[in-house]
């Protein structure tokens, strides 16, 4: 015991940078990805088939691929096709393009679950489209799209250790390399576990306050 | 920088994509089949009316929906030997992805089993069926049918999640491709290769869910 308390103290800074990494990997995806999924999901429901096809197309592609070949895929190619990106670039991309297939699919399912005649209101109040999108629709959405949000950041947090088979420093590669200094697997693989349990345990609660606050009374 | 695409490679090495791609899916079916056992148990154990056993499914579903994939599988495959539990390399992959795929099952049956309408429980408990004969032969088939489309996309997932099987170097389809992909530079055509290969097994497994939907329609 006393040696493990000894080596988490020797590795407490690598833990900590490897931790924050992985938060900020993930929210930079998140945010990436809800951009994405937005223009997704508006274009899938309120596009013409033009614009509706392709869309469909790429999101069933997305979300037929593992994340890990994503991830593989967008760090070997991208280099091939002449982008030079870092690891950490190239990893974002992979999550955020992952993220944006589901939540195009997610903000898809709220929007139409709204009925049309909302649509028709705010034609007849004289609002234009983008409009009706900002005041009327996205806001009615959202008691939908906020609780399976947070739980994306969630998977996305999990899904943001795949990035260590690319060789980026989050928290997952940061725990292997002191393993392969002090083959105390268990202990540090256990702590890993834990630390990834933790922010995701309080994103769960954080996503139960935030369904109910935008439950209907 | 030009690239000229040569399929020659991969149709050379075809028959290890195949090989891979099965291997992936007999990982992903063992594991379900596990996960499956897992889920039924935990999910039926909630119905008691005790509160111990719900209060410990709970537990184990969010300790383990809420820990990653990856972690799971490299604590059971480099950490577990040190507590003498020594497992070969697709032995623990199928113990990783079964814990795993337990968690996520448990509740797509729970929420199953909570549409179960409470009419049909009290019809079977008048006629005198015993508690496991009314679990197998009204709970169920109306569960079943109920959480056959989480069902459906819980499996797709957990057979995607067999790519990461890469890590601890089982050779399934992504290693094989990220093995063409360094001996052969030829990065386009593996990784495509890959994509379409598990593209076009989940659209069929998800044609096939579809398929078993259609043939029992909702209770």
């Amino acid at each position: 015991m006393e040696h493990f308390t000894h080596e988490l103290w020797v590795a407490r800074w690598a833990l900590a940078e490897g931790l924050l990494l992985t938060v900020e990997i993930s929210l930079a995806s998140i945010f990436c990805g809800t951009i994405i999924g937005l223009l997704a999901g508006v274009g899938l429901t309120y596009g013409t088939w033009i614009l509706r096809t392709p869309i469909r197309a790429l999101v069933d592609c997305v979300r037929g691929i593992p994340v890990l070949v994503l991830i593989l895929t967008s760090f070997y190619l991208l280099t091939f096709a002449g982008i030079n990106l870092t690891a950490i670039e190239s990893g974002l991309l992979a999550l955020s393009v992952f993220c944006g297939a589901h939540m195009g699919e997610i903000i898809r399912g709220a929007l139409q679950s709204i009925p049309r005649t909302q649509i028709d209101a705010g034609r007849a109040i004289g609002l234009t489209f983008p409009r009706i999108l900002v005041y009327v629709l996205l806001p009615q959405a959202m008691r939908q799209i906020m609780p399976v949000w947070i739980n994306t950041g969630a998977e996305l947090v999990k899904a943001s250790t795949l990035l260590s088979v690319i060789g980026t420093g989050e928290l997952l590669l940061r725990t292997q390399e002191i393993v392969g200094r002090n083959f105390m697997t268990l202990e540090f693989y256990g702590l890993c576990g834990l630390l990834y349990f933790l922010v995701n345990y309080l994103i769960e609660r954080f996503g139960k306050l935030a369904g109910r606050h935008f439950a209907l009374q | 920088m030009g690239y000229s695409f040569q399929f020659g490679v991969i149709e050379a090495n075809l028959d290890k994509f195949l090989q891979g791609l099965v291997l992936g899916l007999a990982l992903a079916f063992a594991a379900i089949f596990i996960g499956t056992l897992i889920g039924l148990l935990c999910a039926f154990a909630t119905m008691a009316k005790a509160q111990t056993p719900s209060r410990l499914v709970g537990i184990y579903v969010s300790a383990i929906r809420n820990t990653p994939l990856l972690v799971i599988i490299l604590f059971v495959y480099f950490a577990l030997p040190q507590l003498g539990i020594r497992l070969g390399k697709h032995e623990s992959f199928v113990f990783s992805l079964a814990i795993y795929a337990g968690a996520y099952l448990t509740e797509v049956f729970r929420s199953g089993l909570a549409g179960v309408p409470r009419g049909v429980i009290d019809a079977g408990r008048a006629i005198g069926l015993t508690g496991f004969q009314l679990a197998l032969c009204v709970i169920s088939p109306i569960m079943w049918r109920n959480c056959l489309p989480a069902l459906g996309t819980t499996f797709i997932s957990l057979f995607k999640d067999t790519s990461l099987a890469a890590v601890i170097a089982i050779p399934e389809l992504t290693y094989q491709a990220r093995k063409l992909n360094t001996e052969t530079f030829r990065v386009a055509e593996a990784w495509a290769t890959a994509s379409v290969l598990y593209l076009a097994t989940c659209l069929l497994i998800a044609a096939g869910l579809r398929q078993l939907e259609r043939r029992f329609p909702k209770f």
